[in-house]
């Protein structure tokens, strides 16, 4: 559902690559976490899936979507496909709770009465019923970054992209919002999460890709077996298969 | 075309909400527009008084033909009808002997010596044909129409008068009427334009600082009509009420100051044309205004969005 092939990303001529030459295959209803430090390009990769960059080299394909093949008009609807949770909510600030995360269905042109049958079950989700009318500077972040996740689930997406969805939380919200982030995978949704905390990654137990200096050092799935990664599979590997946009096509 | 109805709704819907949201924005955005839009206002009902002014000084001057004592009825007939199909003639009007006389004596009234002088004598006065020229600046035809031989002939030795200094006289005047509504017409242009710049400006700025929230539009998936849409409602809202309010307070000046204005001029301008000009055009004034601020608003805010809407080629 998710695949990457020696995806390279520069910044800038003469400076060391944010990403290089990294693949990784992501099954379809997997939960992987990716760790790194700060640095290290996990950014910068979830940034590629939402095709806020474009690679400078490389391969990327979600949801049976080629990047390469992507028209500018057609960005917009890929990211109606994937949710995304930001490290910093990315709320928009002049709308209430329940009207961020309406947007997302307004987007897609979703009747109003739809819209005021679904966004409150969502609500109900990430326990923030009571709190549809507050604007979210009147939120704390706990439950700021549960309205971004409302918002990212709410159109019931494939794939849910999270970014550091603790980075800003204490303890409990964290795991509040792992919790969550959980039963939407358990629902089916593929979840792709980057963090840096470890006590959130010793306690989940599920498939961890390490990042350093824009590789991949390891990928370890959730029995901590090793699985391929472009560390120990050479990238000839993956061009001996013609990538095509229909294997991944569910 | 029901999702594109419901689209269209909620675009308008979200402008508007986003209005009455960013109240300080507004308030801002549009102080801006009424003031450049009252500029403007101001500058077109300026230059209509002024081009009333400069009409009502060459609706005084005429060309004053002289006719002999001894032209009969039918020659004057015949040379008023001919004058009369000239192309640049608006009027003309006969004074007879007596009615010269009496107009001199009119036109004389606060010099005893004159009318005495004029009424003691024989009526020396000329009937006199006055024509009113449409364009004082085309004035050549009837010149040479008047020099012709025959219609000479009609005329006492005293030249039409416009030649010697009352021609100066005209033409000075023809040529200042000429730049001053060419000045009047430009100014209004480069008002327009200036308000217009600093509109934009203004539009501009206060979509730089809502470019987060385009950008997190654009990360959800929100097509550009869908995130430009409420700037351009917003932007036509602050268009539509600033050129409302830039009517009522040019129209609250001229009803506050009214009794001062009624009876005086600045100078040129005759102010209490002015108020007859913007109270007869009223409607259209603010349809004009309205229309522009929509226009401004509109074309401004689709400009100041598209840079903030632009997806990453590199």
């Amino acid at each position: 559902m998710i695949l990457l092939d020696r995806v390279t990303k520069i910044y800038g001529k003469g400076t060391a690559p944010s990403l290089d030459r990294i693949s990784l295959h992501v099954e379809p209803k997997e939960f992987v976490i990716v760790v790194g430090q700060s640095g290290a390009g996990k950014t910068t990769l979830l940034r590629l899936l939402t095709r806020e960059e474009r690679p400078s080299a490389g391969k990327i394909i979600i949801g049976g979507v080629d990047y390469d093949k992507l028209r500018d008009r057609d960005i917009p609807l890929l990211r109606r496909k994937i949710g995304v949770v930001f490290q910093d909510f990315k709320l928009l600030p002049n709308k209430t709770v329940f009207e961020n995360v309406a947007f997302a269905l307004e987007i897609v042109g979703m009747s109003k009465r739809e819209i005021q049958h679904t966004v409150p079950k969502v609500l109900d989700i990430v326990n923030l019923r009571g709190k549809e009318k507050n604007m979210p500077m009147e939120l704390s972040g706990g439950e700021r970054q549960r309205v971004a996740i409302a918002r990212a689930i709410v159109r019931q997406p494939k794939i849910l992209i999270a970014d550091e969805p603790t980075g800003n939380l204490d303890p409990k919200h964290a795991w509040d919002v792992i919790k969550i982030l959980e039963k939407i995978n358990r629902y089916g949704t593929t979840v792709l999460l980057t963090t840096h905390n470890m006590e959130i990654v010793n306690r989940l137990k599920r498939r961890v890709v390490t990042m350093e200096h824009g590789h991949i050092a390891s990928d370890l799935s959730n029995s901590g077996s090793r699985l391929a990664s472009n560390t120990d599979r050479p990238p000839q590997d993956m061009t001996k298969q013609p990538l095509t946009t229909d294997r991944f096509r569910r | 075309m029901r999702r594109k109805y419901i689209t269209f709704l909620r675009i308008v819907h979200t402008g508007t909400v986003n209005f009455l949201r960013n109240a300080t924005l507004a308030i801002a955005a549009m102080a801006v527009m009424v003031v450049t839009l009252t500029i403007v206002l101001f500058s077109i009902v300026a230059n209509a008084t002024f081009a009333n002014t400069i009409q009502d000084i060459t609706d005084k001057i005429d060309i004053s033909v002289f006719l002999k004592d001894e032209v009969t009825p039918e020659q004057k007939d015949k040379l008023l009808a001919e004058i009369k199909s000239r192309p640049n003639v608006k009027s003309l009007e006969f004074l007879s002997k007596d009615d010269a006389l009496k107009a001199y004596v009119e036109q004389n009234s606060d010099n005893p010596s004159v009318v005495a002088a004029a009424s003691a004598t024989n009526n020396s006065i000329p009937a006199t044909i006055r024509i009113k020229p449409i364009d004082l600046n085309k004035i050549e035809d009837l010149r040479s129409f008047l020099a012709k031989a025959e219609n000479k002939d009609l005329q006492t030795a005293r030249s039409p008068s416009y030649s010697g200094t009352r021609k100066e006289a005209i033409d000075n005047i023809s040529r200042a009427t000429q730049t001053l509504q060419r000045i009047g017409v430009i100014a209004v242009a480069l008002f327009s334009v200036i308000s217009a710049l600093i509109i934009f400006n203004t539009i501009q700025m206060a979509i730089f600082n809502r470019r987060d929230e385009i950008q997190i539009e654009r990360l959800l998936g929100a097509g550009s009509w869908f995130i430009r849409g409420p700037f351009i409602v917003e932007s036509i809202i602050y268009g539509i009420l600033s050129a409302v309010l830039s009517m009522l307070l040019i129209n609250s000046v001229f009803v506050a100051s009214s009794s001062a204005l009624q009876a005086s001029s600045f100078g040129l301008l005759d102010i209490g044309y002015a108020q007859r000009f913007f109270s007869d055009r009223f409607w259209w004034l603010l349809l004009m205004q309205v229309g522009a601020g929509i226009l401004i608003g509109a074309v401004s805010s689709t400009i100041a969005t598209q840079r903030y809407l632009k997806f990453k080629t590199k």
